[in-house]
């Protein structure tokens, strides 16, 4: 069992009357493969927003390593270690692939230099192996705008990668995405990551997904979190049965 | 390394190609093409931000402050040297923007444009009450020196078109290099998804800041150069149509080259002055039918000509790889 990296300590928020996030307890390992699940509104996307800085938690707190990170902005939890990858993907549009990763590297590693080239040999190389990892290649001197939604998600997936992250967030990675272009984007993700030390947290709806690629599943309701286990025993529990899954007879 | 003398070198050669030029133009060509890249400055300043996503139509504010503070300099303290007086208008004006970065910098869109441009207005109407330093009437500069050398009345424009020249390489080169590095890309990544970069570590705001602040030293320049080159300084500088003419410039060169705005600019400055010399009473009109006209064929600007030749032979990023 690997040091707890991330760990989320009695976070709660509310808009309004609804209650998004009720007393959340987590503890992430740094070799952590953990997948959020719940209906739509469960908690799962403002988890998510509240440990990477877009939402402030009312109360609570979550610490990276030991040291604190609650509603720091999001640059600042970027630069701690925690990256994120988001639902529809955040890519700069006109720009090739190579150049999205070229800011994430450069960004990365300082911002580099007011005068020192951004195409540099060594900053493409560097770049081109982020893109091999994810079979990007072919793709590499294209504009996004017009690439395919299964290769924009692995773009904006490898751009939080580049970014050397210590717990990587992957908001709903197969959303949007054909089911046959599912599992190998999952295998495109999984086997990218691999050698990586990162703990990965990801947002997902097909179970099928979640049975494959998680070693842990925490199952969202109302803002609560239901049962937290590995995949099976979640997936077996009545209550998520009855408020996530809908398969209890 | 390598890119930084090619750039350099470059610059140097196109400097020296339009110096030897000059010494065969008359006069009031010469004039005509020192004023074009004092204008070229500020357009170049307002493509630094463009690339980040931002127009600024206040550049007057900033204009203005440079040739005031190098006017007055000029002409209340006897400081002559050109070099020294450039120096000041930069420094001015990049001041001022860095004093006025900070509010300005958490706006976009048109809160950014008419924000700008309301504060130009606001130094505009300042200048036209302040009668100590001519009111609405501005003031005269003397003469500059060129390292204490006064050239006398037939040659200053000559060597007023030299020093601009050499502004104008040094500048352009300085840019391209910002705009190449990784800063200048994160600053155009800033334009396209400011959510993305932020989450990927980098403050937008900073970005913005940054070039602002430039966008403030080059109009500052721009400001000190025009002031020497018409001898006269007055609080139209910062009116808003002073600042709405630079972003004409502006979106005549693009922003993918960093050369393309001062040829737009002395193109600009050839149109209207002929067509004011021509059509007096509708030279605005020859101006506004030849905007519409590049919009139409060269929707990215003069600069895209260069950069669709640049692409032809070398495609995007791929270059360095095959190079």
């Amino acid at each position: 069992m690997s040091a707890v990296v991330l760990e989320v300590k009695g976070l709660m928020k509310s808009f309004g009357a609804l209650v998004a996030a009720k007393d959340i307890n987590v503890n992430v390992t740094a070799d952590a493969r953990l997948s959020l699940i719940g209906a739509n509104g469960a908690g799962k996307t403002t988890f998510v927003n509240m440990v990477t800085g877009y939402l402030k938690p009312d109360a609570g707190q979550v610490l990276l390593d030991g040291k604190e990170i609650t509603g720091l902005p999001p640059r600042r939890i970027t630069r701690a270690g925690v990256c994120r990858s988001f639902q529809i993907p955040q890519l700069c549009e006109t720009m090739t692939p190579l150049d999205n990763i070229l800011v994430a590297m450069g960004i990365a590693g300082g911002g580099g230099s007011l005068f020192a080239p951004a195409h540099s040999t060594a900053a493409i190389h560097g770049a081109e192996e982020v893109l091999a990892r994810f079979g990007l290649e072919s793709y590499a001197d294209q504009p996004v705008n017009e690439l395919p939604g299964g290769v924009r998600k692995l773009i904006d997936i490898a751009m939080a990668l580049a970014s050397r992250p210590r717990v990587l967030l992957l908001d709903e990675p197969t959303s949007g995405v054909s089911s046959e272009e599912k599992f190998p984007l999952m295998d495109r993700v999984m086997a990218a990551l691999e050698g990586e030390k990162a703990a990965v947290i990801f947002v997902e709806h097909d179970m099928d997904i979640v049975t494959r690629y998680a070693d842990r599943v925490l199952a969202f309701y109302s803002g609560e979190i239901i049962a937290d286990d590995a995949p099976d025993e979640v997936l077996s529990d009545p209550a998520v049965q009855k408020y996530v899954t809908g398969t209890a007879r | 390394m390598n890119q930084t003398i090619r750039v350099f070198g470059l610059a140097a050669l196109g400097a020296a190609i339009f110096i030897a030029i000059g010494f065969a133009l008359p006069l009031w060509l010469l004039f005509t093409a020192t004023k074009a890249v004092g204008f070229g400055l500020i357009a170049l300043g307002i493509v630094a931000l463009m690339r980040g996503g931002l127009v600024s139509f206040g550049q007057g504010l900033y204009y203005c402050v440079g040739a005031y503070a190098s006017g007055l300099l000029a002409s209340r303290l006897g400081v002559s040297d050109i070099f020294v007086l450039l120096l000041v208008g930069g420094f001015a004006g990049g001041l001022i923007a860095a004093a006025i970065s900070p509010l300005i910098a958490r706006y976009r869109g048109i809160f950014f444009a008419m924000l700008s441009m309301a504060l130009s207005m606001v130094l505009y109407g300042v200048l036209a009450k302040v009668t100590a330093i001519g009111g609405s009437d501005g003031f005269n500069v003397p003469e500059p020196t060129f390292f204490g050398w006064a050239p006398g009345v037939e040659s200053t424009d000559l060597a007023l078109y030299v020093v601009a020249i050499v502004l104008a390489a040094l500048v352009a080169a300085i840019c391209r290099l910002y705009f190449d590095s990784g800063p200048g890309l994160v600053a155009l990544a800033s334009r396209e998804n400011e959510l993305r970069v932020e989450y990927l570590g980098a403050s937008v705001f900073s970005v913005t800041q940054r070039n602002f602040i430039l966008s403030g030293v080059l109009a500052g320049l721009g400001g000190a150069l025009n002031g020497f080159a018409l001898g006269h300084v007055d609080p139209f500088f910062s009116y808003w149509t002073t600042s709405g003419e630079v972003v004409f410039i502006a979106i005549l060169g693009g922003y993918a080259s960093t050369i393309a705005v001062f040829g737009a600019a002395l193109v600009v400055e050839l149109v209207r002055s002929f067509s004011g010399q021509y059509f007096p009473e509708s030279w605005q009109l020859f101006l506004g039918i030849f905007l519409l006209l590049v919009i139409i064929f060269l929707p990215r600007g003069f600069g895209s000509l260069w950069a669709r030749g640049a692409g032809r032979r070398k495609p995007a990023a791929a270059k360095e790889r095959n190079s």
